[in-house]
């Protein structure tokens, strides 16, 4: 029966009370909440995130204005930050396109906040600090992405050679195809080989990314290998939480989404318009931040030891 | 047959990989945060049974197998074919090579019906029903009195299989077997 939700009615009472004590953790700490739009005349140029995209009609205007589903409320809130909003979080409904699986649904909530002049260390404290307030789970440990790939495949993830990767890839992962890319087989050997291990006695912040998956964090110089100043949570093998230390550099932003759709156009997709808002507004000045992304139903996975999203969402989008 | 992409792949999907047609068992839709998404997939090589793992990015596709299963009867052997019936009316006859028999030769009896997958119209494989009635052609006389306490002997049963069955158990008696563990259930009810 489809018209029913697809959940047990103790997993809406879950989230009611991490809804809670979500509220009550950021407002003990006098970080505001925001709630901004879900939809955008711009969007994310990732290559790999495709947005849903809505067609909005106003008055005055003759056709119907293509607007952007939110894949985070990223661009909205360091619009915010740069406006002096100072501390934010928000619980936002994100979209992503094509997305679906036991661990995904198209829909989902994002727990996202900003927290101007932590260090991405304070930051990783202070989601250590809600992990233990709504799980029984210890400490996390630390470890990172080149430490992983060590320890469960033994290379070097960063000096690796992309031919070798490839080769590893294959034999690991059956993956089929050619034309992949060098972060295509450090994402495959991740998810097949490290990521089941991850969390698994002690949840784990897995830091120190490649810089070609910074994404919007900053990149520093460490012994000769750029790393992206961006951190990861794992629990039980599952993918909870993104952080980063921001970048602010408003020209370093315009050029990574200029470059982000060169390789959307190299490889026949669309190009997303640039939010010149959010360029803008880093031009401004964002203050110096970092921020984290944490994924809401997946957190209340871990907390009803659920194998699936389906177990702690109302209604998945079959139902929907 | 068509191509089946990515995002049609579920469990049940047949599709060609590697020249064999294959069954798909599981599917996992694998996507780190921003990273490529792929199709983790497990898959049965419809041929020799064995299971596949395999991963696939995202957009990708595969050919599809011209692979159905149908229920049908078996009827004889002639040596060199095993024939068999579909049970639908039509009384359409197929018949089966040894490699496509393969083990299931020894659960094969009149009249009882088996799923046989054809593979570009002709059998590929036959799979048994869970359990069949075999009668004893050979074993050791029966121990009277001994149906309680364990221990085991082999019987032969007309189709050749071999299998260990309880000591009271006597030449001519109708047993029921798991053709999947291969293993004496009871005697059969008649």
């Amino acid at each position: 029966m489809t018209w029913q939700p697809g959940c047990e009615l103790d997993a809406l009472k879950q989230r009611a009370r991490l809804l809670n004590m979500v509220r009550q953790f950021f407002s003990e700490k006098a970080v505001l909440e925001v709630d901004t739009p879900l939809l955008s005349q711009a969007s994310v140029t990732d290559l790999h995130l495709a947005s849903v995209t809505a067609q909005l009609s106003l008055p005055g205007c003759s056709s119907a204005k293509t607007m952007y589903l939110q894949t985070s409320p990223e661009f909205s809130m360091k619009r915010l930050l740069a406006s002096g909003s100072g501390s934010i979080y928000q619980v936002a409904k994100c979209f992503r396109d094509g997305e679906r699986g036991g661990r995904h649904n198209p829909e989902f909530t994002m727990l996202e906040w900003y927290r101007p002049e932590f260090s991405l260390q304070d930051l990783m404290d202070e989601v250590a600090e809600l992990l233990s307030l709504v799980t029984e789970l210890p400490a996390p440990q630390k470890v990172t992405y080149q430490q992983a790939f060590q320890r469960y495949l033994n290379i070097d993830p960063h000096r690796e050679s992309d031919e070798s990767l490839g080769q590893l890839a294959k034999e690991k992962t059956g993956i089929c195809e050619d034309g992949l890319s060098r972060d295509d087989f450090l994402d495959l050997l991740l998810t097949h080989c490290i990521e089941p291990e991850l969390g698994c006695e002690n949840p784990v912040f897995m830091t120190e990314y490649p810089a070609s998956q910074a994404s919007l964090a900053k990149v520093k110089e460490q012994s000769g290998v750029l790393i992206a100043q961006r951190f990861e949570l794992y629990v039980n093998g599952l993918e909870l939480a993104n952080g980063y230390d921001e970048l602010i550099d408003a020209e370093e932003q315009l050029h990574r989404f200029e470059a982000d759709n060169d390789a959307r156009k190299m490889h026949g997709l669309p190009e997303i318009p640039i939010d010149h808002n959010l360029v803008q507004a880093l031009k401004s000045g964002l203050p110096e931040c970092s921020g984290v992304a944490l994924g809401l139903d997946r957190l209340q996975m871990v907390m009803q030891g659920a194998k699936c999203i389906d177990e702690v969402i109302s209604f998945a989008v079959e139902r929907a | 047959m068509g191509n089946y992409s990515t995002n049609e792949f579920k469990s049940g999907v047949k599709v060609m990989l590697e020249g064999d047609p294959c069954s798909m068992l599981e599917v996992e839709f694998v996507k780190p945060g921003k990273g490529q998404a792929f199709s983790r997939v497990k898959l049965r090589n419809l041929r020799t049974a064995r299971v596949w793992e395999r991963t696939f990015k995202s957009g990708e596709s595969l050919e599809g197998a011209d692979v159905i299963e149908l229920d049908m009867e078996y009827l004889y052997t002639d040596g060199e074919f095993w024939h068999f019936m579909l049970t639908d009316g039509s009384f359409e006859q197929y018949g089966a090579d040894e490699t496509a028999v393969g083990d299931c030769k020894k659960w094969l009896k009149e009249q009882v019906v088996y799923t046989v997958t054809l593979y570009n119209g002709a059998p590929l494989t036959i799979s048994p029903p869970n359990f069949v009635d075999l009668e004893v052609v050979e074993t050791d006389p029966g121990l009277k009195g001994d149906t309680a306490q364990g221990g085991t002997k082999p019987a032969t049963f007309t189709t050749g299989a071999t299998i260990n069955v309880p000591l009271f158990v006597n030449i001519g008696e109708v047993l029921k077997l798991d053709t999947r563990t291969a293993e004496y259930v009871s005697r059969a009810k008649s």
